[in-house]
């Protein structure tokens, strides 16, 4: 431990910012989640009494997240494009790994450099960008052979292509991480016993990189469920949760469903975080 | 494996990398340059032009934007170094091993909620019945409500929260990596505290504060809803004007032309940051 430096009266001052600031990133989140549990119909002090009506009461004016059609089926579309964003970013994430870690061809670096621009790039500019190629593309289909290809309007396929264009980033570098850790004499060694390249992959390397292609997912559910600025520009008429919370916030104001929701959402991606966090930790020690 | 086996594989490895780059990344992003070039005459009809651009430079209001949110964004990005630097250093260098990971895991839990409920929480904090301003008044230092909402000030309050984590992540990785004999060496060699830290402590954990600044400066940047939400209508943000162009005046030439303005000026910062620093987007964001 670096202490030298600090004298007792110093460490004590540093300690009590260290406290502040944590004090400062608990501080909304706090007031986010305990106002679902304020009898009231603000979200706002004063404390009226404890109660779980803004989860579970199923009349007006206090209608509970669990009996809220449109919030539901936007935590419904959130999950379906949740999942398909992790699915497809694991399996590109993983593929990238296997490129950049194991194969040398021309202009390797620069093109890993190419993978990580689209984390740089800022997500309306993505969302724009895909929704006027996409445009085009199915424009100049309709012009031609007057086909119209709905996939190519904005709606969950265009959600899912715009997230998954910097989340891609992410699980390569998570899984690439990985897989630069393997050692390649079990590969060598499993060959040299007999086994075939398919049953090495399936059997000894793909089993290695398994924690990080989890953790990689899980990154990806999270960063998809929480993204505004990219879908803000695909959605189409099913919109995700985090839209219809806007929404609902621009037209009606706040009202404490919505601090419901956030509690919900504080405590499920909290949880998926801690799983990846457990599922990164065996036989990689830090 | 035979050399056709292994070329067949690696052209099957670089297929979806390069259907990711080309299709979501690359042609989109000549795409939207070609509309930013495009002027609409007539209906349906269009020439090659740069009147989006002109229309840029022309209405003050337009680039006052740009330049607002640029300087907002660097104000910003110093205020998450200077007020994350302590807490990555704390982390990765004073507490104790066990305190060290509860710490960094504290760090990480709100990385994982929405801006939008970052902002909402905000909201419900600083509004004028918001909880800061009534317990003001429960403790009688108010009369009568303060609206602590809708002004720069509770855009970069919120804009440093939403995105400090960034920044302290990269540092603490970095610092981790540092050895505490080169402090000890610094302070018997005769450095005081000042040096140690000009000296030892920033040079090594450069890396880390570039990755952390561009991240930072990047998502600032490009944030919409913090500042339309913690800053209200008059927020003039540069993304809201890309929004307002392409949704609510559905002028896709001119959002582009935005659009592509909007990525021109944050590379430019980034690059220049990136030369002035010595470093290179390889060692500093990739390995974050």
């Amino acid at each position: 431990m670096a202490r030298s430096m600090t004298s007792p009266a110093l460490l004590l001052g540093y300690r009590l910012y260290v406290g502040a600031f944590f004090v400062f990133l608990a501080a909304p989140l706090f007031a986010a989640g305990i106002f679902a549990f304020n009898d009231s119909l603000f979200p706002a002090l004063p404390w009226q009494g404890f109660t779980l009506d803004w989860f579970f009461n199923d009349t007006e004016p206090k209608l509970g997240m669990f009996h809220d059609r449109r919030l539901l089926s936007g935590l419904y579309y959130s999950f379906v494009i949740a999942l398909l964003v992790s699915l497809l970013s694991v399996f590109v994430g993983t593929t990238n790994a296997f490129l950049f870690v194991r194969r040398e061809f021309p202009f390797k670096n620069a093109l890993y450099i190419v993978m990580i621009v689209p984390l740089v790039i800022p997500g309306v500019i993505l969302g724009i960008s895909i929704l006027v190629f996409a445009s085009n593309i199915a424009n100049a289909v309709w012009d031609a052979w007057e086909v119209e290809i709905s996939l190519l309007r904005p709606g969950i396929v265009l959600v899912v292509l715009g997230q998954f264009s910097f989340i891609a980033t992410i699980t390569s570098l998570v899984i690439t991480a990985r897989l630069r850790k393997f050692d390649t004499s079990l590969e060598e060694a499993a060959l040299n016993l007999g086994a075939s390249r398919a049953r090495v992959l399936f059997t000894i390397t793909l089993p290695f990189l398994r924690p990080a292609m989890i953790a990689a997912g899980i990154v990806a559910f999270l960063v998809s469920f929480e993204n505004f600025n990219t879908t803000l520009f695909l959605v189409g008429s099913e919109s995700p949760l985090t839209i219809t919370m806007y929404d609902r916030m621009a037209k009606i104001g706040s009202t404490p469903v919505l601090n419901a929701v956030s509690f919900f959402l504080m405590v499920g991606s909290g949880l998926l975080a801690l799983l990846s966090v457990v599922a990164q930790r065996p036989g990689q020690p830090d | 494996m035979s050399r056709d086996a292994r070329r067949l594989s690696l052209i099957l490895l670089f297929a979806p990398f390069a259907l990711w780059i080309l299709l979501l990344i690359a042609l989109p992003h000549l795409g939207i340059l070609a509309l930013s070039m495009r002027e609409k005459v007539a209906p349906r009809v269009y020439e090659f032009g740069f009147g989006n651009y002109a229309e840029f430079i022309t209405e003050p209001i337009y680039w006052n934007t740009l330049l607002r949110t640029g300087s907002m964004s660097l104000l910003v990005t110093f205020l998450a170094l200077i007020i994350g630097f302590p807490i990555a250093y704390y982390i990765a260098k004073i507490a104790g091993k066990r305190a060290r990971g509860a710490l960094f895991l504290m760090c990480l839990i709100p990385l994982w909620v929405s801006d939008l409920i970052r902002a909402f929480g905000w909201i419900l904090l600083l509004r004028e019945s918001g909880v800061i301003s009534r317990s003001l008044q429960w403790m009688g230092l108010t009369q009568s409500g303060i609206e602590f909402l809708y002004n720069d000030a509770a855009v970069i309050v919120g804009l440093v929260y939403t995105v400090i984590l960034f920044m302290i992540v990269p540092l603490v990785s970095t610092l981790d990596g540092m050895g505490d004999d080169m402090i000890e060496a610094g302070y018997n060699l005769g450095g005081n505290s000042l040096t140690v830290l000009r000296r030892i402590i920033v040079p090594y954990a450069m890396p880390g504060i570039v990755a952390g600044c561009i991240v930072v400066f990047m998502m600032t940047a490009g944030s919409y809803l913090t500042p339309i939400l913690l800053g209200g209508k008059n927020s003039s943000w540069f993304t809201e004007q890309i929004y307002n162009q392409f949704i609510s005046r559905f002028n896709w030439e001119g959002g582009a032309a935005f659009g592509v303005l909007l990525l021109l000026f944050t590379s430019g910062v980034v690059w220049i940051g990136l030369r002035l620093s010595g470093q290179s987007l390889a060692n500093t964001v990739a390995r974050s």
